[in-house]
């Protein structure tokens, strides 16, 4: 009779199910002892980066707070520097200059990054040597110093073929150029993860190659190209070195124009207040930290703001 | 043929001879190698699909039919999705792609130099393997096709009409403007054939369009499919037989030489390919033999 579906359940049948039925739960209950060692192991390092990362950051916010908060007040962004009065100084200027060199920054960074982006990931043939040439250039670019941009910014900027002076916009270009590559490179990882059956279904349609570009791929990619954006604004608003090459002077109390009059930003001026040996100095110059945080903050919150408006899962 | 008998039975009698006609034109149509005199879309002249120098397709020679459904079948890697993006120059896309012999359309040369792959796919519409809806609402993924194509104003009508051809209006009337990625597997499809049907294309390619599918979707978008041919020549990519079998009127079977390159062993009228195929390789395939 065995075999056959027929057959009546006997105690043999029932200690076999049972047999399996235990052996089935020990497989699944018993990991090796090891295994189960090294994975708590692994997942406290985990937890340890992690930790020490936020440790770190909650640190420089909660001391620059308890530091600054003596000068935590209107003047500190009404008023202008002073070398004199250290209760009443303020980064108004410098605040503005930052302002408006990140500013100019956005400006021409989105456009310039983006167009870049686009044609490497959309227009150009890996199979010429130029076009892996430029890639290859970018991606060196992203690692060059930034004092070496300071030093292109007063050669060809400030000085030479644009001649702009020392102003807030020679600034902006130099910024620009610092952070221009990690805005391509972000912005091409954004457009190479629209799906490629995206495109295929625009040009199925008739669609030509920018119709496809501008209608389907960058709106699809513009997450992405945001989180390029974000890592750009901060790094520019704290960049402090090639500013001082291009003119971002340490102590100005007029106020700045793009593209006339000496300028400031944040940095340069946390920088300057901070060397000098009065008690009061260094409490304006973590107040001008809480200062700096807060202009990325904002900037920051914006262009969050904009990416998760465009959120797109596939 | 069928003229000479018909003329022949008139003179007998009249009631009886029309009789006579219907049975003996119903006979012919199964009989005969091609059904009479319709209108080419599409005429293959021995055509090579080549990516690089890796031969895909070798020396296809075939026609389509218009407003009758064409289905190409044969095993995994034969180039029948290679062949059907020749159709409407998609393959340009791909690097390195490109096509020997002469494939015309209506009698012109679609490789021609002053062809424009962007009107010919304006022509020549095509739904894809996986289902493709853009991240946008179901009203917008219908009305990009003619917005690209250059129409303006309001689109409303031609919108619905799309949708209604596809069959899928009733589904999603109250929900234009919601993401066209929130419809199941079988909506996304049958928007996409919508999204086709927008830009009054007058060939339609499918890539295996149920492939994703679960049965009850697939027979939908056959019948969609059956419909539709009374307006639009159609095209199918199917590794599905009894696919082929339902819905095709012609069949065509590819499969891969030795050089693995896909080459054309038959085509012909469907019932005649799946009951009574010329070729070994046809018939060993069709019975579920190989493939």
């Amino acid at each position: 009779m065995a075999g056959s579906p027929m057959s009546p359940v006997t105690g043999r049948t029932h200690l076999a199910a049972a047999g399996a039925r235990a052996v089935t739960l020990r497989s699944l209950e018993s990991t090796d002892r090891g295994d189960r060692i090294t994975s708590a192991v692994f997942l406290s390092l985990l937890l340890l980066g992690i930790g020490i990362a936020l440790l770190s950051l909650a640190a420089i916010l909660v001391w620059s707070l308890i530091e600054g908060a003596p000068r935590l007040d209107l003047n500190l962004l009404t008023n202008g520097p002073s070398t004199v009065r250290p209760a009443e100084a303020g980064f108004r200027t410098a605040l503005l200059g930052s302002i408006m060199v990140v500013g100019g920054v956005i400006f021409l960074v989105v456009p310039i990054g983006v167009g870049a982006a686009v044609y490497l990931e959309e227009y150009a043939s890996r199979e010429r040597w130029w076009n892996r040439l430029i890639e290859l250039n970018i991606q060196n670019l992203a690692g060059v110093p930034s004092i070496v941009f300071g030093i292109l910014g007063l050669a060809f900027i400030v000085r030479g073929p644009l001649s702009l002076g020392f102003v807030a916009a020679a600034g902006s270009l130099t910024l620009t150029l610092l952070v221009l590559p990690t805005v391509i490179i972000a912005a091409r990882e954004a457009i190479r993860a629209v799906p490629p059956s995206i495109r295929e279904g625009a040009f199925a349609l008739g669609a030509t190659r920018w119709q496809t570009v501008r209608r389907e791929v960058l709106p699809a990619a513009l997450p992405g190209v945001l989180t390029g954006v974000i890592l750009a604004i901060a790094r520019a608003t704290g960049e402090a070195a090639p500013l001082l090459l291009v003119g971002a002077v340490t102590f100005t109390t007029v106020n700045p124009g793009l593209f006339e009059g000496a300028y400031s930003t944040l940095p340069v001026q946390i920088f300057n207040y901070s060397s000098r040996p009065q008690a009061d100095f260094r409490v304006l110059a973590v107040a001008g930290v809480i200062v700096m945080l807060g202009l990325v903050l904002a900037m920051n919150s914006v262009a969050v703001w904009l990416r998760n408006r465009f959120e797109q899962s596939w | 043929m069928l003229e000479v008998e018909r003329e022949q039975r008139s003179v007998d009698g009249q009631s009886q001879s029309r009789d006579v006609a219907i049975r003996v034109t119903h006979d012919a149509q199964v009989q005969t190698e091609a059904p009479a005199e319709r209108e080419l879309v599409f005429e293959l002249d021995t055509v090579s699909c080549y990516y690089g120098s890796f031969r895909a397709v070798k020396d296809v020679s075939l026609d389509i039919q218009r407003n009758a459904i064409t289905a190409i079948i044969g095993p995994s890697g034969t180039g029948k999705s290679t062949l059907l993006r020749s159709f409407n120059r998609m393959n340009d896309l791909v690097p390195g792609a490109h096509v020997t012999g002469q494939i015309r359309y209506h009698g012109l040369d679609l490789y021609a130099p002053k062809v424009d792959p962007v009107e010919v796919r304006r022509r020549i519409g095509m739904v894809f393997q996986k289902p493709n809806p853009f991240p946008k609402s179901i009203y917008d993924n219908v009305a990009f096709g003619p917005r690209v194509g250059g129409v303006k104003g309001n689109t409303d009508d031609l919108v619905e009409q799309s949708l209604r051809r596809a069959a899928l209006w009733d589904e999603v009337k109250d929900k234009l403007r919601t993401s066209g990625l929130a419809l199941s597997g079988g909506q996304q499809q049958r928007l996409c054939i919508a999204r086709a049907i927008a830009v009054s294309p007058d060939v339609i390619l499918m890539d295996e369009p149920c492939s994703a599918l679960d049965p009850v979707a697939t027979l939908r978008i056959e019948e969609l499919m059956i419909e539709l041919k009374q307006n639009y020549t159609i095209v199918i990519v199917t590794h599905n037989m009894q696919q082929a079998a339902r819905v095709s009127d012609e069949t065509v079977f590819l499969t891969m030489d030795e050089d693995r390159a896909g080459y054309l062993v038959e085509r012909g009228l469907t019932p005649q390919i799946f009951t009574n195929p010329q070729n070994r390789l046809t018939e060993d395939y069709v019975s579920g033999r190989f493939g």
